[in-house]
């Protein structure tokens, strides 16, 4: 238990007489990189949204970083990173407005703000940068630097949600190093993704059908298990089980 | 408290680097104002008489000489006949004609005077402030023939302008543009930058971090506040020093109903942001929703008085008519709290209402 930074039971969130997520129980360790996959529709972004303590479930447990998601909300904001599926940072301002700004809405110091800029600047190769507006950076620039305003303040988990959505495949396999790279340093990955090649890159990975998660376990474990060569072919015969709609 | 402070500061990097909204927010109110105050001017200047004076005898001359002498009519020209009435109004460059009729003075102390005043009625409201300059100008006439002759006044044509003894349309548009302001920058500039935020996908960001939501929606409103308290200085300024619009009333009032008129606005604002999710749709509903109806019922173009009651009842849940009230009464009236209390009372509790109701609508929103 104390090596679990997400533990589910039984997490179900209707909205009226719809299901979106039924009953889902599932662990993510510490440090690890965790795949969150299921089709458009199938209950990914919902899950998510109670995880983050955005939206209360409607019944079942969870716990992230050690705060429960019905009631400590707040706490569990304080200890998570989060990129949504648009781009989230700010165009009209400044690369280090941007990370002055994320690092003061999450209580860093002024001190600690400017290190962590200098630090992350110089990984990313951005120092030349620091005075642009985000507006002028190309797509695949902005995503990693919205990754990296995400995991600032060195949260115990960050949550991305379709992080790559867009961006070319060299962007993409250099976007997934500064995710090992974060993993590396303890910060644990929750990530959903439609790209099936990411899929494989992940430690453990979990498929969404119709709000249930229907498969479980190491990208090479559902490999065998299903007898298909790649993550794809997996995810088409759990997918195409799928009887809702896609929205 | 730091959170507060960074997002705060980013609001306002925000407005300043968008220099054109900046810009039409600061410039606007000066242009209107100074438009309306002069070019839209409802004053009447060097308006152009003829007169038609058969009996000339000296009583005609008095009064002919009374219009000479107001520094609101020229009388340019005297007719010999009366078939040239038509003809003057017809060449179009005349405004107004005094036709007396004979024997004026023998007429006059048998209490059977009468002047008749024709004008151009294509512009009815420009007719109608003819007539009531010139009965202005005959009634003082008939009060100096009382003093002379002490004969009885039969006909008093006393068309006093109350408080605004040169009819200067300045006095009433001022309130009305300050009321058209506030909602502008507070209703409509706030709620579409709360929409901006949800559009790009950066309230889903704020909402997942520490910040509180109430946190998030004073440090958008912070910026707006502070912006509608310049312009109404700056507007103010200009009505005061250029227009020459007093400040009768008392200056704590004006602040505070104004204070009251933009908490308002402000959560109108919040209200419409809940309601809609793309910034285009936030200004469509502020636009035909608040700015629409402030510009026909508020009385900044139309005399509320002259409003058919139906839309008159509509006009009473604008905010900005009842804002646009308690300031004419303040400014151009110059009267204490007790009568604009109504209006004021009315406000307070829109506030209370829209505040409820707004912030009701964002939590529900978030779930």
């Amino acid at each position: 238990m104390e090596n679990e930074v997400i533990h589910t039971e039984q997490l179900t969130k209707c909205f009226g007489s719809f299901t979106a997520v039924d009953h889902i129980s599932f662990d993510v360790k510490h440090g690890e990189i965790f795949g969150f996959l299921g089709a458009n529709g199938a209950g990914k972004t919902t899950a998510m949204r109670m995880l983050c303590g955005l939206s209360h479930p409607t019944s079942g447990k969870g716990n992230v970083a050690g705060f429960d998601i019905a009631t400590q909300g707040e706490e569990i904001k304080k200890h998570i990173g989060y990129m949504s599926q648009k781009f989230s940072l700010y165009e009209d301002l400044k690369v280090w407005e941007n990370l002055r700004l994320f690092g003061g809405i999450y209580g860093m110091t002024t001190k600690d703000i400017a290190r962590k800029t200098d630090e992350m600047l110089e990984y990313l190769g951005f120092e030349a940068e620091r005075n642009t507006f985000v507006s002028a950076l190309p797509l695949g620039w902005k995503q990693k630097l919205a990754f990296s305003v995400s995991i600032l303040h060195e949260p115990k988990v960050v949550f991305l949600d379709e992080p790559t959505g867009g961006v070319d495949p060299v962007t993409r396999r250099q976007f997934w190093e500064l995710i090992y790279h974060a993993a590396d340093r303890g910060i644990t990955v929750f990530v959903t993704t439609h790209y099936m090649d990411e899929a494989e890159y992940c430690d453990r990975v979990s498929i969404m059908v119709d709000g249930r998660i229907e498969a479980l376990d190491t990208p090479d474990s559902l490999k065998a298990k299903y007898h298909a060569e790649t993550m794809n072919d997996v995810f088409q015969q759990l997918a195409r089980k799928a009887v809702r709609q896609a929205d | 408290m730091k959170q507060f402070y960074s997002f705060i500061k980013k609001e306002f990097y925000q407005i300043f680097r968008d220099k054109r909204t900046l810009l039409i927010l600061l410039v606007m109110p000066v242009i209107l104002v100074i438009l309306l105050g002069y070019a839209i001017n409802t004053e009447l200047n060097d308006v152009r008489i003829a007169v038609f004076d058969p009996s000339k005898d000296t009583e005609t001359r008095h009064v002919i000489e009374r219009f000479r002498a107001s520094k609101y009519f020229s009388v340019i020209k005297e007719l010999d006949t009366k078939s040239e009435i038509n003809d003057v109004f017809k060449g179009g460059n005349m405004d107004m004609v005094i036709v007396f009729p004979e024997n004026f003075s023998a007429r006059l102390h048998k209490r059977e005077a009468n002047i008749q005043l024709i004008v151009d009625g294509t512009d009815p409201n420009q007719a109608y402030m003819l007539t009531g300059y010139a009965g202005g100008v005959l009634s003082s006439y008939q009060m100096e023939l009382l003093e002379r002759y002490d004969i009885p006044v039969q006909i008093q044509t006393e068309t006093r302008m109350l408080y605004n003894p040169q009819a200067k349309s300045a006095y009433n548009f001022v309130p009305g543009v300050m009321g058209l302001i506030l909602t502008l920058i507070c209703a409509m500039m706030t709620s579409v930058s709360i929409v901006r935020e949800k559009e790009m996908g950066t309230m889903e960001v704020l909402l997942a971090s520490p910040m509180k939501p109430i946190q998030i929606i004073l440090s958008k409103m912070a910026p707006y506040f502070v912006l509608s308290i310049t312009t109404l200085v700056i507007i103010l300024l200009l009505a005061v020093f250029v227009m020459g619009v007093p400040i009768r009333g008392s200056l704590f009032w004006l602040a505070l109903s104004s204070v009251l008129f933009i908490i308002v606005a402000l959560s109108l604002g919040l209200l419409i942001s809940t309601l809609v999710d793309k910034q285009m749709s936030a200004l469509l509903v502020s636009g035909i929703g608040l700015m629409m109806p402030v510009l026909v019922f508020s009385g900044l173009i139309f005399p509320i008085e002259n409003i058919p009651w139906v839309l008159r009842w509509i006009s009473d849940v604008i905010p900005a008519r009842w804002y646009i009230a308690i300031v004419r009464k303040i400014m151009i009236e110059g009267v204490g709290v007790q009568f604009f209390i109504k209006e004021l009372c009315i406000i307070v509790v829109m506030a209370l209402v829209l505040i409820t109701v707004a912030w009701k609508n964002f939590k529900v929103r978030l779930c």
